[in-house]
């Protein structure tokens, strides 16, 4: 290395900003390690006085009630896990199979300008979807309810999962048949070639091939569906109570603190909203790294 | 001809048909909610359109008229900052992870975190941001609103970033350092123009994902009946207009949200085509 009077000052300047200019850039790359990290240890902080109050306990008391100062996260664990599940439930079978349908049985003609649309209302603000839940799909559900016996409210756990099952769709078919597609021509014309049907070869080569990237796009849905805000506020009643049936109005995590955080005022209730944020971190970030696993699998064949 | 196969053979033909019109059935039913929200979007919205709608403030509750002229400043006052905020940054760490980091630890511990950061939710960002700004400046306004938003664009525009530098040539690096030009100078005058097209289409898309994002605004930009440019007041957005009078009780204001949801639908879709065109460019380019 020649000292740096050796080097023309031009050549030296220009080692030093480079120097500099990396430092910069990896100083960047850190700042993002350390905005997650911080965001975490923000969540802990602000939720302290709950943590300390209820430690464990928490997560399975069952009374939510700002009145008396009483926190239980039980309710919206359950409401957010009805919720989640039932919609991955009522949206898994149509995005599969429009994923076959758009990867295999479509001509390009159809699935090309389907897909365009699909992954356009994937952009859809949330918003939107529950403002026409709230005004069509909850009248809907209502007149059901009074057909079937339950109480009429309209609004509740069922239209939530409905709603979330709307939203989710687009984006658990538009992995499933990116991941469809990449399974490799010569394997499903050597299925052909041995006689098999159409069926067969997508049941048989197709799927097993496919497998871990549908299941990282319905983690990845199920990601979705968990922290989903807005469209549930609107449709889910917003009641604090252990839900009973899924007709129930009841309230997610996401929904409950979207609805009470700019009402708390005391100290306690704003920790126990602030600690419900700090375990819908701690699961989606867990549901997404499930993801990625199976995101690596797919790529490794 | 048909009777020539074992029966084995026409039951397996038959199964093939029965099932494929099952695939065909499922995948066309989902079809039919989300044209019957366009179709009503379409329907309520157009109808409550007109230019005192784009030109006037919010009327009192119950009074008929008014317009939602302080959202839309709003939500382009709140998605600007954001993009100023976020942007300078996602670039730089995209630049690190393609140019320096490759794949050493740090770059996947950068990678790993910003796949965290884009699972985390809307919600539990708006509490984070509430955290940092709202918190110490005592008051809720545009700016913290601003710095959650930019925390949902980071991660996206990280990554795009990052792919699309890949993409540029290793033989257009050495021939800018065979003409003695340093590193820095090549990353900046070389690198980045080549891939800028990508780089605008990844902020194109995050700037599409966050202006109909509403959760993260509830606790940070609040929402104002008045109008207000200045970015350290509570300021009003499109998606929290839409959010507000859906839930409230007068019927003058449903039909606002209708038309405020085609504004915003219109924006985003806007910028959703934009993006795919410019990506379209790219993609025959190569």
């Amino acid at each position: 290395m020649p000292t740096p009077k050796e080097l023309p000052k031009n050549l030296y300047r220009q080692i030093k900003y480079d120097i500099a200019f990396r430092k910069l850039a990896t100083g960047t790359g850190i700042f993002v390690i350390i905005l997650v990290i911080a965001a975490f240890f923000t969540l802990v902080y602000e939720s302290w006085p709950a943590i300390k109050t209820y430690g464990l306990k928490f997560l399975w008391r069952t009374t939510w009630d700002p009145v008396t100062l009483e926190f239980g996260a039980l309710p919206f664990l359950v409401g957010t896990l009805i919720t989640s599940f039932l919609s991955l439930a009522i949206a898994t079978p149509f995005a599969l199979a429009g994923a076959i349908f758009l990867g295999e049985l479509a001509p390009a003609k159809v699935a090309n300008p389907v897909s365009f649309v699909i992954e356009l209302l994937a952009g859809i603000p949330s918003v939107i979807y529950g403002l026409w839940a709230l005004f069509y799909l909850v009248p809907l559900v209502r007149s059901f309810e009074m057909k079937i016996g339950a109480p009429p409210y309209g609004l509740g756990l069922f239209t939530a999962s409905l709603v979330l099952a709307i939203m989710i769709l687009p984006y658990a078919l538009s992995v499933a048949r990116d991941v469809i597609s990449l399974v490799p021509q010569d394997l499903k014309e050597a299925a052909y070639g041995l006689g098999a049907t159409r069926w067969e070869t997508i049941r048989h080569v197709v799927l097993p091939y496919a497998r871990s990237g549908i299941l990282a796009g319905i983690v990845l849905a199920l990601g979705r569906a968990l922290g989903e805000t807005m469209a549930v506020t609107m449709v889910i009643g917003n009641r604090s109570a252990m839900p009973q049936s899924i007709w129930d109005l009841a309230n997610t995590m996401a929904s409950v603190i979207a609805n009470e955080f700019t009402e708390a005022t005391e100290d306690l209730h704003l920790a126990a909203l602030v600690e419900i944020g700090l375990l819908l971190f701690v699961i989606t970030v867990i549901v997404n790294l499930v993801a990625r696993i199976f995101i690596v699998k797919t790529k490794v064949k | 001809m048909k009777n020539s196969y074992p029966a084995r053979e026409n039951w397996r033909r038959l199964k093939n048909k029965i099932i494929l019109g099952i695939i065909t059935l499922l995948a066309l039913i989902p079809t039919l909610p989300l044209f019957l929200i366009l179709f009503q979007l379409l329907h309520k919205g157009l109808s409550s359109l007109s230019i005192d709608f784009f030109l006037h403030l919010p009327a009192p509750p119950g009074e008929p008229g008014g317009g939602i002229a302080n959202a839309i400043c709003g939500t382009l006052i709140i998605v600007g900052l954001a993009t100023l905020i976020g942007v300078p940054i996602s670039i730089m760490a995209g630049i690190y992870l393609s140019e320096y980091g490759k794949e050493s630890k740090l770059a996947h511990a950068v990678r790993i975190s910003a796949d965290v950061l884009q699972g985390v939710p809307s919600i539990v960002i708006g509490i984070v941001a509430y955290a940092w700004v709202v918190r110490p400046m005592g008051h809720f306004s545009a700016l913290s609103g601003s710095v959650a938003l930019a925390l949902m664009m980071i991660p996206v525009v990280v990554r795009t970033t990052e792919e699309v530098l890949k993409l540029v040539p290793d033989i257009l690096r050495e021939a800018s350092l065979a003409l003695g030009i340093p590193y820095w100078r090549t990353v900046l005058k070389v690198v980045l123009p080549t891939g800028m097209v990508g780089v605008t289409t990844g902020i194109l898309i995050a700037i599409a994902r966050i202006a109909g994002e509403t959760a993260p605004l509830l606790f940070t930009a609040f929402g104002n009946q008045f109008m207000t440019l200045n970015p350290i007041e509570p300021m009003n957005a499109l998606p929290l207009v839409i959010f507000n009078y859906a839930t409230s009780p007068y019927e003058d204001w449903w039909q606002q949200a209708w038309g405020a949801s085609i504004v915003l639908v219109f924006m985003v879709l806007a910028l959703n085509i934009l993006s795919r065109i410019l990506a379209r460019r790219i993609a025959g380019e190569k």
